[in-house]
């Protein structure tokens, strides 16, 4: 009789489960309605007949996704074509494995990929040459991205939105304690370590001077290199392969760093992201971040108790004959795969979502910083967003890092740029000696330098 | 009552308080964070100072949760179904039979749970692939028999084995089958194991993560620790914590509920009686 | 004593029941009702089991599977391979004493749950759903709970044991070195407390009465009837709990990944399998690491086995 029940119950179950099935399969759309109901498309109606669907991957942060949505539906419109929007999970690294996990499997389940700023170089060999089918276009975008996106010849992906290290300050405090913003790292130090104790002695006991991302994660690799670069101590890798970390200038920028723990930030710093950083800075407690400008939106938001005592400016540099200001380049491309069905289609779509007309689009309506030079001088663009002009030279002058060079090797020596750079942060090893383990390693790495 | 017993009962009682205050605080605390929004969150305050709903809101109005939460039912229920269904009857044979292989048998069952799951991650992606599975609700409880499996098979062939085996020579007696034992005579004793059993691996089920996010594509598949890891704040670096906790809240919820409904079955004294003089 | 004690089944065979001999099919069904698990197992274990292993002796990446070749011991004895690395020495360690510590306080702390949830009290069935709580939330929500609980700056935590006087100043529960294992452990012991509660729980449930009442009748101290009785009796049942839960512990994952990155001094060999699978796109070394993961908790059981001197088989 039990047994009876069970079997029953199972069936309907797995019945019901039947019924889910999904079909995923690209294939040509009739014209007959709007098929895809992720795509909110707005040209429903009759498309003409061999219109074609095209999977788009472009990740699931809300104002991403409305965004791509509408771009999407813009170029349904423009083309006769159907858009097909998959959601996929918002930290990187997940998207990573997935993205890893479908090109590895040659699936044309998705024709075109978000992909993030390390990556190019890493899944290139997945994508097709996008110089096929831009007639030039690529010339109008910011010359490091695209320069990081050119694997072996190729274009493998074009640039969406970009994203770089600023440096975010307290505006109340540096002008109660009659200080300016600080244009080298020493300055900072100095500054923030004078209001901080200033701060804590006025009962502000929570108070620290500067936040960053200390974690042994891509941020910290980030971190870093910003400090490292803005010493004259070269970008770890140059474009050539040769390793070039271990100079007394990197040594000097990684003492310095080391010395702000404990001292101006917070021994946690070690284990904190982004979002631990900006928790601290929006609650009022630390006078210095570093972040990226996402950031900002929410510091100035109703309910946030700095509102109107944030400013941003360019991160500071280091000291020596090369120093200079240097933000880590972020941001993210878009990318056809090689197994797509339809990759005239997919191409065409990618050069439409990166095109001046969608970037400046968003820019203006979701505040994504575009990659195209021009798009910094537009007035309506800047009108939106008042950020992009103190900005614009740090994203022009960003720094990548080297993933072009180490190609699918990047992840093995990100990781062990940044744990060395964590042990030098925790006090485990002293600056040089990390450096100079962490060259032979790279050395190990790329059997000498060549890639 | 004397003094000492009084003494006793509570300080028994003050263990429960004590037992129920660790498990249940950063649930408590979860709820909190869930009424909270903005700024708020980084504050540490035990209690909320301000109580918005607007989390909840978001959550079902912003992300598909409501179809993941209806996948993450079916696929749990059959994940179970199906779990205890195969378990109790090779728990059967390796409890109560004698065989030729059953010791290798069973610790081949358990070198099944021994390797870890980001291993077997691509050769499961093949398989489902291959299978026809993928992106349906069908390739996750298949993929999930991995690890509910084993753990089934040996906790319940652990409890059949202490079941009296009077009680099946009685049955023999009367003329049963094999099959008429084991749903007649033993599965009404084994009550406690089998709500055990099946908590946890629809637990399991409901929770799983890794399979469920590389195994689904879009989102009317999708299940809710997928669902809870799309939830995304303003940009790629945000996290939207409060509609992260109002979802973990809302997912937990029928957790303990079936928990509250099941455990009555996780009673004691099943065994006693049950073998007449 | 031993856990194998439940791969014996009790009595001598029913075959010679009372004079009476059974049916042919007697002697078959014990495959009939295996049949199910096997079949299921074998579609769904078989393939990824045995590509893993398989994968472990080439040198397979990702970016190129095609191009694998075959490379015998080399991941495993070879100049770079796991044997000669540190790092993956280091993650043995750490999992082999993450393991340690978490197992044997949650049986401690399980086994003294589950005593609590035994005894019949009003409100029991609430408490017993209370007590599941920690095992009920998905471990990427509450491992990122915890993150934020225990920070420094504006965690809960800190906040709670400020206020208390137990601590002067906010502690970096997952920056200190010192309090990294510590944290980890704590953690997982929050979490996974329910799960041995409740299969301890069980197995006092299924216990008969009868023994309980002989040892009151005798006026035997309840402690000495918790040692001498009740623990003998459900040690098949613990040992089960305890090796599954093993099992978990050193495959553990999540928990790590999401509390501390892959920082090399709490890194889980299975966060060192996953970085070379997936963030370095090595399968070969990462298959590689995961067959070695493997045959460490095989050995281990085995030496589990001989030293409790124990027959496989019946008794």
């Amino acid at each position: 009789m039990k047994a009876c029940v069970a079997a029953v119950l199972w069936s309907t179950v797995l019945f019901a489960a039947g019924c889910k099935k999904d079909k995923t399969e690209v294939k040509p759309d009739p014209g007959k309605g709007s098929g895809s109901a992720a795509a909110g498309s707005a040209g429903g109606g009759n498309a003409p007949a061999g219109a074609v669907e095209v999977a788009l991957a472009c990740g699931s942060v809300s104002t991403e996704l409305e965004n791509c949505k509408i771009g999407a539906a813009a170029w349904e419109k423009k083309t006769g074509n159907k858009v097909k929007v998959i959601t996929g999970p918002t930290a990187s690294d997940a998207q990573l494995g997935l993205a890893q996990q479908q090109l590895a499997a040659g699936s044309t389940d998705i024709d075109v990929f978000n992909v993030d700023i390390v990556w190019p170089g890493i899944l290139g060999t997945f994508f097709i040459d996008l110089k096929e089918h831009s007639k030039g276009a690529e010339k109008e975008h910011f010359e490091a991205i695209i320069a990081n996106n050119t694997i072996d010849g190729k274009l493998v992906a074009m640039p969406w939105f970009t994203d770089a290290g600023i440096l975010y300050y307290r505006k109340d405090l540096l002008e109660k304690y009659k200080e300016k913003v600080p244009t080298t790292w020493q300055e900072l130090t100095d500054t923030a370590k004078k209001i901080q104790d200033g701060e804590r002695k006025a009962g502000n006991k929570d108070i620290w001077g500067y936040v960053f991302q200390g974690k042994a994660y891509e941020g910290l690799t980030c971190n870093a290199l910003e400090w490292i670069a803005s010493f004259g101590g070269g970008t770890i890798i140059d474009p050539d392969g040769k390793i070039t970390i271990d100079n007394p200038d990197a040594t000097a920028a990684l003492e310095l760093a080391a010395s702000w723990i404990g001292t101006i930030a917070p021994q946690g710093v070690l284990n904190y992201e982004e979002e631990e950083a900006r928790g601290i800075f929006q609650g009022g407690n630390a006078v210095f971040m570093r972040n990226w400008p996402y950031a900002y939106k929410s510091a100035q938001d109703e309910k946030s108790p700095i509102k109107d005592k944030v400013g941003v400016a360019v991160l500071p540099k280091g000291a020596g004959a090369n120093a200079r200001s240097a933000s880590a380049l972020g941001g993210w491309n878009l990318a056809v795969s090689k197994f797509s069905k339809h990759p005239k289609e997919a191409a065409d779509l990618v050069l439409y979502l990166t095109g001046p007309e969608e970037q400046k689009r968003r820019a203006t309506a979701g505040g994504f910083q575009p990659t195209i030079v021009s798009l910094y001088q537009d007035k309506d663009v800047l009108a939106a967003n008042p950020l992009f002009a103190s900005l614009a030279e740090s994203f022009k002058s960003a720094v990548p890092r080297p993933t072009t060079i180490t190609k699918g090797k990047y992840n093995q020596a990100s990781t062990a740029f940044w744990s060395a750079v964590h042990a030098v942060l925790s006090k485990e090893a002293k600056a040089k000696d990390s450096l100079a383990d962490l060259k032979t390693k790279l050395e190990g790495l790329s059997r000498g330098g060549k890639w | 009552m004397t003094a000492r017993a009084a003494i006793k009962k509570s300080l028994f009682y003050l263990l429960v308080a004590a037992i129920v205050l660790y498990a249940v605080f950063p649930f408590y605390y979860a709820i909190i964070s869930s009424l909270k929004s903005g700024t708020e969150l980084f504050r540490p305050d035990l209690f909320p100072m301000s109580w918005s709903f607007d989390n909840y809101v978001g959550v079902f109005r912003d992300n598909p949760f409501a179809t993941n939460i209806g996948n993450s039912v079916i696929v749990a229920f059959a994940t179970v179904a199906l779990s205890l269904f195969v378990g109790l009857t090779a728990a059967y044979a390796l409890a109560r039979m004698r065989f030729r292989g059953r010791s290798f048998l069973l610790m081949a069952v358990l070198g099944v749970s021994m390797f870890p799951q980001v291993a077997v991650l691509s050769g499961m992606f093949q398989l489902i692939r291959a299978l026809g599975f993928y992106n349906h609700l069908y390739g996750l409880v298949l993929s999930y028999m991995i690890f509910t499996l084993p753990f089934t098979v040996w906790v319940l062939t652990t409890f059949m084995r202490d079941l009296p085996k009077e009680l099946e020579e009685a049955a023999i007696l009367d003329g049963a089958s094999r099959w008429t034992i084991l749903t007649r005579v033993f599965m009404p004793l084994m009550w406690p194991a089998l709500v055990t059993t099946g908590l946890l691996a629809f637990i399991a089920a409901w929770n799983e993560f890794l399979f469920a996010l590389t195994f689904t594509l879009t989102n009317n598949v999708r299940t809710v620790p997928v669902g809870i890891a799309l939830m995304s704040g303003a940009s790629a670096h945000e996290l939207p914590w409060g509609n992260i906790m109002a979802a973990s809240v809302i997912v937990t919820l029928p957790l303990v509920g079936l928990v509250l409904i099941f455990q009555r079955r996780i009673v004691s004294g099943l065994t006693a009686g049950a073998v007449k003089g | 004593m031993s856990f194998l004690r439940v791969l014996a089944i009790p009595g001598q065979a029913l075959e010679r029941l009372a004079g009476r001999v059974l049916p042919a099919s007697w002697r078959r069904s014990p495959w009939l009702f295996l049949a199910p698990m096997l079949i299921v197992l074998a579609v769904v274990a078989a393939w990824p089991l045995i590509r893993t292993i398989w994968l472990g002796f080439t040198d397979a990446n990702l970016l190129q599977m095609d191009k694998a070749k075959w490379v015998g011991l080399d991941n495993y004895t070879g100049k770079g391979g796991l044997l000669h690395q540190k790092e993956w020495w280091l993650s043995v360690k750490n999992t082999l004493w993450f393991t340690l510590l978490t197992v044997s306080i949650e049986t401690v702390l399980g086994m003294i749950v589950a005593l609590v949830l035994h005894r019949t009290f009003p409100g029991r069935g609430i408490v017993r759903a209370a007590v599941l709580i920690p095992w009920a939330i998905p471990t990427v929500v509450s491992a990122k709970m915890w993150s934020w609980m225990l920070n420094d700056q504006f965690g809960v935590i800190n906040h709670i044991l400020l206020g208390l006087g137990i601590i002067d100043a906010p502690k970096a529960w997952t920056a200190d070195p010192a309090l990294l294992m510590p944290s980890l452990v704590m953690v997982d012991v929050w979490k996974t407390t329910p799960f041995m509660s409740l299969l301890i729980l069980a197995a006092l449930q299924m216990l008969p009465k009868e023994c309980y009442e002989a040892a009151q009748l005798d006026g035997v101290h309840p402690v000495k009837v918790f040692f001498r009785v009740t623990l003998p009796l459900i040690r098949p049942a613990l040992m089960v709990a305890i090796i599954f839960r093993a099992l978990d512990a050193i495959r553990i994952f999540d928990l790590i990944q999401v509390l501390n990155g892959t920082r090399p001094q709490t890194m889980s060999m299975s966060i060192f399998a996953r970085q070379q699978l997936i963030d370095f796109q090595e399968v070969g070394y990462g298959s590689a690491a995961s067959t070695l993961l493997f045959f460490i908790v095989a050995l281990l059981t085995v030496v589990y086995v001989v030293a409790g001197r124990v027959k496989l088989g019946e008794r």
